[in-house]
């Protein structure tokens, strides 16, 4: 039985099409949609997609820093996700209602 | 008392008075107001006094009391001390300012008492004494100017005393205005003497004044004295910058008294009687001097004739007077423009009193016309006029006698004189007794033009007091400087005045015989006969005789309307310095301020708003159009790195 390695049967442009795919997605997400917490998942998707190529480069290029990388972003979009969600309950403790457009009291 | 103290409590008590006065201004207290002001000037008043005596004690090389207060300014070499001097000259000029000053302070409790703006005025009247006496006492030109200035703002603030008439305040302006033309050329003067003999202290300049004479035009000396007299025309109200002082009879009457025939008008005389030795050195300026206050003399006297307003013939006949001391101080006699001086500041201030006095009387009417027959109105007020008369049109042994006579001769005998200057000197007399005499006929003698709704009185006692002791000062005033002719003739009377200021006044190169007394009685008779001849005339054409006025201006014609209007000097300015002057303002405003100035800016402006509106129209607050220009930019330039 021929050894079956899944990095080799699966190959690198896979993840980077699914990388891509994810991506665009969660682009799509944050310029499209209107709802705050639905905008915060979005950007969450753009980062993992990130995450997933980051991955996958270092393990085909056998290079551990793509890995390390990945740390920092989960723990930025940790920090990111607080404040976003912060800003969502007091949007919505102001308005009733989470929707974007709400942001737009903020400009000068 | 030591002098610094006296001269700190003679400077300092006006400004006192103006301050307690200054704080309460809104309050109608006459009395509080007016013994607070005269309570004031009394006091510098018997210091003056005080110090006058410690000068005569002293012995004649001493006779200098100074007071140096600290230091003022010191940059590098240039240093300029708050010091004050009283001396020879000095302290003649303390002693009218504080004395008369305090008669017309008093004169004013009695004129302004139904004024609401009393307390101001006694303000304003303070401050202006306080500012005269720093011009006197300073022993700098630059204090002599820090007075020099106050005095302009004082006047100003006196004529446009009752500002809310719009005419009145024009009148206010124009004497600062004029002024100022007179002090700008006051600075170049300064900063010519400080830029050759490296000093403006005026003692050191005087001693520093060249002891040769310049003969070019250009020299620092001749150019310096006639930059400073130039700001004197200004002060003192000489050809050309005379105009400011008839209209400024828009002022209260005693403020007329004090400032515009007193004491502030003769400050451009102190001036040069006190830098003498620098203006000896130049005799070109003098000879200047000299000319430009006999046309003004002759000048301002024509004009005196065919006014009706009882203060504008006052006006031109103090701007006359000026003439004569600056005539006299032209031609190098130094004393004798002093005692006019200080003969004039009575009998002017005097005779100013004397027409606010009527004024009061008539119920604020000024139009001599509306007059006549006053005489057995107002005795007193009448009696001290006439002494004010006697005074001014040289009636021998009257006080202006004397002085008016010793100018007349220096200008004949003086080595800076001539006989012109003496014909000018005699026609200005002339027409003084001929317009002064008809001021007296057309007021007080004749017949009565008074309009019925009118009934005048005699003024109160506080008025009338201050009168009677100008008038005795009027007639015997001119005894402490009796020329020596006529000292030598009634018994050896000798000349106090001229000993008095003569360790102070340098004397001038004699050149060519001396003249003889056999000629000064001669001059002397002359002008007199001439005067009274002219003064009888006045007295004959005017008392009793209805419709003289008319019948004059007919028979002078064109002549009498130029005079009448002034010569149309006032006019000319207007037309050929003030209009122009305005229309070129205008014009650069227009072109340069605002097509150029502003258009640029305002181009420049909307640029930066436009830009600045561009900007703002991508800042919506919309995040995800933020997040889709960030999309576009990151899309943008991918483009560019891979198609590269």
């Amino acid at each position: 039985m021929p050894e079956t390695n899944i990095f080799t049967t699966i190959g690198l442009e896979h993840y980077l099409v699914l990388s891509a795919v994810i991506f665009s997605m969660g682009m799509a997400g944050v310029l499209l949609r209107r709802n705050l917490i639905v905008l915060l998942m979005s950007v969450e998707l753009m980062l993992n997609a990130v995450n997933i190529s980051f991955v996958a480069f270092s393990k085909y290029n056998n290079n551990i820093e793509g890995q390390i990388m990945v740390f920092f972003v989960m723990t930025i979009a940790a920090a990111e996700a607080a404040v976003g969600l912060a800003l969502a309950v007091s949007i919505f403790k102001r308005f009733k209602e989470v929707n974007i457009r709400f942001f737009e009291h903020l400009k000068g | 008392m030591s002098h610094e103290a006296l001269i700190a409590i003679l400077l300092l008590s006006p400004l006192v008075g103006f301050i307690l006065n200054g704080v309460r201004f809104r309050s109608s207290n006459y009395i509080l107001a007016g013994s607070i002001a005269t309570g004031a000037v009394f006091v510098s008043f018997i210091c003056s006094v005080m110090l006058m005596i410690d000068l005569i004690n002293a012995p004649v090389d001493q006779r200098r009391l100074a007071a140096n207060f600290f230091e003022w300014i010191a940059v590098g070499g240039f240093k300029v001390n708050a010091g004050f001097v009283v001396d020879q000259i000095s302290s003649i000029m303390i002693l009218i300012i504080t004395g008369v000053g305090s008669l017309i302070h008093l004169f004013s409790i009695g004129y302004m008492h139904h004024d609401k703006g009393v307390t101001k005025y006694f303000a304003y009247l303070n401050l202006f004494i306080f500012n005269m006496l720093i011009l006197v006492l300073g022993d700098s030109l630059l204090t002599m100017f820090v007075g020099w200035e106050g005095v302009g703002l004082c006047s100003y603030l006196l004529i446009g005393f009752w500002f809310s008439d719009s005419a009145k305040a024009a009148a206010g302006m124009k004497a600062f205005i004029t002024n100022r033309i007179g002090d700008a050329a006051f600075i170049i003067g300064m900063f010519i003497l400080f830029f050759s003999f490296g000093t403006l202290n005026m003692f050191e300049l005087n001693a520093l004044a060249p002891t040769t004479v310049e003969a070019s035009w250009m020299g620092a000396a001749t150019l310096g004295t006639l930059m400073l007299f130039i700001g004197a025309t200004g002060k003192s109200a000489q050809v050309p910058l005379y105009v400011w002082l008839p209209d400024a009879m828009a002022g209260p009457t005693p403020v007329s008294a004090l400032i515009h025939a007193a004491t502030m008008v003769t400050a451009g005389v102190y001036m040069i009687v006190r830098l003498n030795p620098m203006f000896v050195a130049a005799p070109n300026t003098m000879m200047v001097i000299a000319i430009v206050g006999a046309v003004t003399a002759v000048m301002a006297a024509t004009i005196g004739l065919t006014q009706f307003d009882i203060k504008k013939v006052l006006a031109y006949s103090t701007v006359s007077q000026l003439g004569y001391m600056f005539l006299a101080v032209g031609v190098g006699a130094f004393g004798a423009g002093m005692m006019h001086l200080m003969t004039h500041a009575f009998f002017k201030a005097l005779m100013f009193l004397g027409s606010g006095s009527v004024i009061h009387a008539m119920h604020e009417e000024q139009d001599i016309r509306k007059m006549g027959g006053l005489k057995k109105y107002l005795p007193i007020t009448h009696f001290t006029f006439l002494m004010g008369w006697l005074a001014i049109i040289g009636f021998p042994l009257f006080s202006g006698f004397f002085s008016k006579d010793e100018i007349l001769w220096q200008a004949y005998a003086s080595p800076r004189g001539s006989v012109f200057l003496w014909i000018a000197g005699v026609a200005g007399a002339l027409l003084t007794a001929f317009y002064m005499t008809r001021l007296m006929a057309l007021t007080f003698w004749g017949g009565s033009r008074v309009p019925k709704s009118v009934h005048p009185h005699e003024s109160p006692a506080i008025m009338t007091i201050p009168l009677i002791i100008l008038a005795i000062l009027s007639v015997i005033g001119g005894f402490i400087g009796v020329p020596h002719v006529i000292g030598e003739y009634l018994g050896h009377i000798p000349n106090y005045w001229a000993d008095w200021l003569d360790p102070l006044i340098r004397k001038l190169p004699e050149t060519g015989a001396p003249h003889t007394a056999a000629e000064e009685w001669g001059l002397m008779a002359t002008s007199v006969s001439l005067a009274l001849i002219s003064a009888f005339t006045a007295y004959r054409i005017y008392t009793n005789n209805k419709g003289t006025n008319e019948q004059i201006a007919k028979a002078f014609g064109p002549v009498y309307n130029f005079v009448n209007n002034k010569y149309f000097v006032d006019e000319a300015y207007f037309a050929g310095i003030i209009n122009p002057l305005v229309k070129q303002s205008q014009n650069l405003w227009m072109y340069i301020d605002v097509n150029f100035i502003d258009k640029t800016t305002h181009v420049i402006s909307d640029m930066t708003k436009g830009a600045g509106s561009l900007a703002r129209s991508f800042q919506t607050g919309n995040m995800q159009q933020y997040a889709m220009y960030i999309g576009l930019g990151v899309v943008v330039v991918l483009t560019f790195v891979l198609m590269r």
